[in-house]
């Protein structure tokens, strides 16, 4: 296996492909946990409420026929769905309600809902299916990708719009990237993200205009489980078209650091969340090679260490560089 | 005609059994500049507060132009037409000034911001009142008074008549406050009505039409200002006549204790909080270290003291170089420090008085024989400090958390005074004190000045440095612009040129 079979495998239309589908189910959750940050309530659940979220849809899109016969085959993808989403925002309310309402940690309730999620959905996996590692006997909808017309006939431009097969990409992956815009718009052009944002760096402030901290918040970390539901669904009906257990793997986590190294901005997240994608698809392509899998394995949490570190060099970097600026400049003035 | 606003016997109660308010009768006229004065915890601010909706009374009435009025929060007090301008800036900090002033009730195109509507009216406002502000420009990056003019201009796009002005000349320099007068008679001209809280009785005297004083929660005065003195004023505020004068022997300077030389630090942000500092402390002497407030003077403490790290230049305390070291090798070459935010690095709140007191010396003997600790030597310390420094508790054991302000400092100036230090660094060592600790506090600083000490003093109030320091630094956007003998030559203009920029001294900048 040489380097440049690796290298071309990497600079293609094909890479790009995979890259938004490993993309995806970290930018979805990572909006959702923006919100909640930028609100100042941080929801550390991302990974429960996804989780979750991917069990209900896959439950309901696949219980559904037997309790409502007849519909067609969309009508019960929608359903596991919506009703994944309402779970997402029940999470999310119970978050908000726990600690607004009845004052608890809210890293403590976080990981409280992170817990219920993981063995909950074993837990009902096994009451509903029998099987207690994954959803494989039950027949589940997927949710439907979007192909664009007539770019397939176009060698490149076909795989890059409409990923490998031509099939296009799911719709949660348009979700994703319209999610980004539609949270950029609200936070800098609406005065609803406008009052979120100010209740999250300046509380005090915020109240004393007359906004509903208690209120904002709450809809943030509602909004924050809708959110990290989609991310649950596209895992458990676009990915693949089971739930398995444990099948967000840190995701849930990972979409939080990427809020932190996107700058807490939606732009930002949405770049770190690429890089992310970038490093997990990496690691997909080099583990069809001879390469031992562990260390393939290594590389997404590598690249974000790395870019964490590199992030932190260059802000020390620029630190130092106005700090000598500023003394050259005194010393000038007072030479 | 009824008064604008009438509190009627407002009594307030807070949870851990405090009483802020104990029935107050408050009214204030329309059009007047109406001052409500009292001492740190008399109750101003929380009998504003009630009437800003942030706190609700235990028990009382609010009237407003002769109607009763619920006032169950902010928003509401806003619909009635109250603004207030608080102590602490209500500002988000990376938001624009027009931001900040339109946050809560923005102009919209749509569903959208308007924000060119925004800056517009903010320009509109910042020209009719005469406040001026740039519009664009972000919080975190204009200075103090302009954030108060925003402050001010936020109560009146939300369409206030009536302003709460809570100690606004707090953090302003002289000159400073004297174009806040200028915006306040401007105010009352078109028609607003202005209440202003302060315990200034200088400013009382200026500014105001009547006067409402307090004590203790309760209304001790209610006289129109033209009627008083200042003195009259004082002793409604403190049932007793106040000494601001103290008695301090000619300074008998000794050798350098602290040297900085070149000191720089860069924030986080990577905006510069110190430029290149260079000053001497002598032992014998206070060194009083005067700004506005956020120009530097809290880094030079943290720096000083090893809670933040120098980014250049050199600290040397009695010739051995201090800066990078830990904040305990700084204390065992003889620094103590009174920190300015007693609550978060001065004590700890949950430990007891006897704890506190030993936090800095536990490991040494007599307290750990052995490498155990020795309950009964800290215990003994803890009696014989407390009674040495007036501390009023329930005893060495009672937690830290249960004193009230000035008794909490008493702890912290036992503590550190206790260390015998070459060099004491005291900073705002009064805020939030009251009357008889402050007093204590300033003795027990000339006293060590007495014995020979070094000391540095840092505090926003420049009445304490001036009547305290034998030399004064003034610093000014990171910057020692000046350094003044102090004496009756020197007066508070001619500190407020510097603590504005307005003058400096090169000279200051060199070997002293």
């Amino acid at each position: 296996m040489s380097f440049e079979v690796v290298l071309q495998s990497i600079f293609s239309a094909a890479f790009i492909a995979t890259v938004i589908r490993v993309s995806t189910p970290l930018i979805l959750p990572a909006m959702g946990g923006l919100i909640s940050e930028l609100s100042g309530a941080i929801n550390i659940a991302l990974e429960g409420v996804m989780l979750a979220a991917a069990f209900t849809g896959v439950v309901v899109s696949g219980f559904a026929p037997q309790w409502f016969p007849g519909a067609p085959e969309w009508v019960y993808a929608l359903a596991g769905g919506v009703v994944g989403v309402l779970v997402g925002m029940a999470m999310g309310w119970m978050i908000a309600f726990f600690h607004l309402e009845l004052k608890t940690d809210i890293i403590l309730t976080g990981l409280a809902m992170n817990i219920l999620a993981a063995g909950g959905t074993v837990f009902l996996m096994f009451s509903l299916t029998g099987d207690k590692g994954s959803t494989s006997t039950l027949d589940s909808a997927q949710l439907p990708a979007v192909q664009i017309p007539l770019v397939n006939n176009i060698p490149i431009l076909g795989t890059l719009l409409n990923g490998e097969n031509g099939a296009g990409y799911n719709i949660m992956s348009y979700i994703a990237f319209v999610l980004v815009a539609v949270i950029w718009v609200f936070l800098y052009r609406m005065s609803s993200g406008v009052h979120l944002r100010a209740t999250g760096e300046m509380p005090d402030a915020a109240q004393s205009v007359g906004i509903n901290i208690r209120r904002t918040r709450y809809w943030a970390l509602v909004a924050s489980g809708a959110c990290a539901a989609l991310g649950g669904l596209y895992l458990s009906m676009g990915y693949l078209s089971i739930f398995q257990a444990n099948m967000t793997a840190g995701r849930g986590f990972i979409a939080l650091a990427v809020v932190y190294l996107g700058n807490r901005n939606p732009i930002g997240t949405l770049i770190a969340a690429l890089i992310f994608g970038t490093a997990s698809a990496l690691g997909t392509r080099l583990g069809t090679m001879a390469i031992p899998p562990q260390l393939v394995e290594m590389i997404p949490p590598v690249v974000t260490i790395a870019a964490l570190v590199l992030y932190n060099i260059r802000r020390r970097a620029r630190l130092n560089a106005a700090a000598r600026r500023f003394q050259e400049q005194t010393e000038a003035a007072h030479a | 005609m009824a008064a604008l606003v009438e509190m009627k016997q407002i009594s307030k109660v807070y949870p851990n059994g405090v009483v802020a308010n104990r029935n107050v009768d408050f009214a204030v006229e329309r059009g007047e500049i109406h001052a409500l004065v009292g001492e740190n915890g008399a109750g101003k601010s929380t009998l504003m507060k009630v009437l800003y909706g942030l706190e609700q009374p235990t028990h009382g009435e609010i009237w407003l132009k002769g109607a009763r009025v619920e006032i169950p929060n902010p928003h509401r007090a806003i619909e009635l037409g109250i603004g207030m301008v608080h102590q602490n800036f209500m500002l988000v900090p990376s938001f624009t000034i027009a931001e900040n002033i339109v946050l809560g009730s923005e102009p919209r195109k749509g569903r959208f911001l308007d924000r060119a509507q925004a800056i517009a009216v903010t320009e509109m406002l910042s020209k009719n009142y005469g406040l001026q502000v740039d519009p664009t420009a972000r919080i975190e990056a204009t200075p103090v008074g302009m954030r108060q003019r925003v402050e001010i201009l936020k109560t009146l796009y939300r369409g206030a008549d009536l302003l709460i002005l809570d100690e606004p000349t707090a953090v302003l320099t002289p000159q400073e406050t004297d174009e806040l007068f200028v915006a306040v008679r401007k105010l009352v001209d078109q028609g607003k009505t202005v209440i202003f809280i302060t315990h200034k009785l200088v400013e009382v005297k200026e500014i105001s039409d009547r006067v409402t004083v307090m004590r203790h929660g309760e209304v001790t005065g209610r006289v129109a200002t033209a009627d008083v003195t200042e003195a009259d004023i004082a002793r409604m505020m403190v049932g007793r006549a106040v000494f601001l004068q103290i008695d301090k022997p000619p300074v008998q300077r000794g050798r350098v204790v602290a040297e900085v030389r070149n000191l720089g630090y860069v924030a986080e942000t990577g905006r510069p909080m110190l430029r290149n500092v260079n000053f001497d402390v002598y032992a014998g002497e206070i060194l009083g270290v005067a700004g506005v407030e956020g120009n530097g003077q809290t880094e030079l403490v943290e720096v000083m003291t090893g809670l933040r790290p120098a980014t250049t230049g050199e600290i040397r305390i009695d010739g051995t170089p201090v800066q990078g070291q830990s904040a305990r090798r700084i204390r065992l070459s003889g620094v103590a420090h009174i920190p300015e935010d007693r609550l978060t690095n001065g004590v700890a709140l949950d430990a007891s008085i006897a704890e506190n007191l030993v936090v800095d010396r536990y490991n040494r003997p007599p307290f750990t024989r052995r490498g155990a600790l020795s309950p009964r030597a800290i215990q003994t310390q803890a009696v014989a400090l407390m009674q040495q420094f007036d501390i009023r508790a329930a005893g060495p054991t009672a937690l830290m958390r249960s004193l009230s302000g000035g008794n909490m400092q008493k702890v912290i100036v036992a503590r550190e005074f206790s260390a015998e230090p070459a060099l004491l660094i005291a900073a705002q060592p009064t805020r939030g004190v009251d009357i008889g600790a402050t007093e204590f506090v300033h003795t027990q600083l000339v006293a060590k000045r007495n014995e020979g000490k070094a000391v540095l003093l840092v505090s926003a109030d420049l009445a304490e440095v001036m009547s305290l320091s034998d030399r004064i630094a003034v610093m000014y956007k990171g910057e020692i612009v000046g350094i003044l003998e102090n004496g009756p030559h020197l007066t508070e203009e001619e500190i407020g040129l510097y603590m504005l920029g307005l003058k400096r001294d090169e000279g200051a900048r060199g070997e002293l």
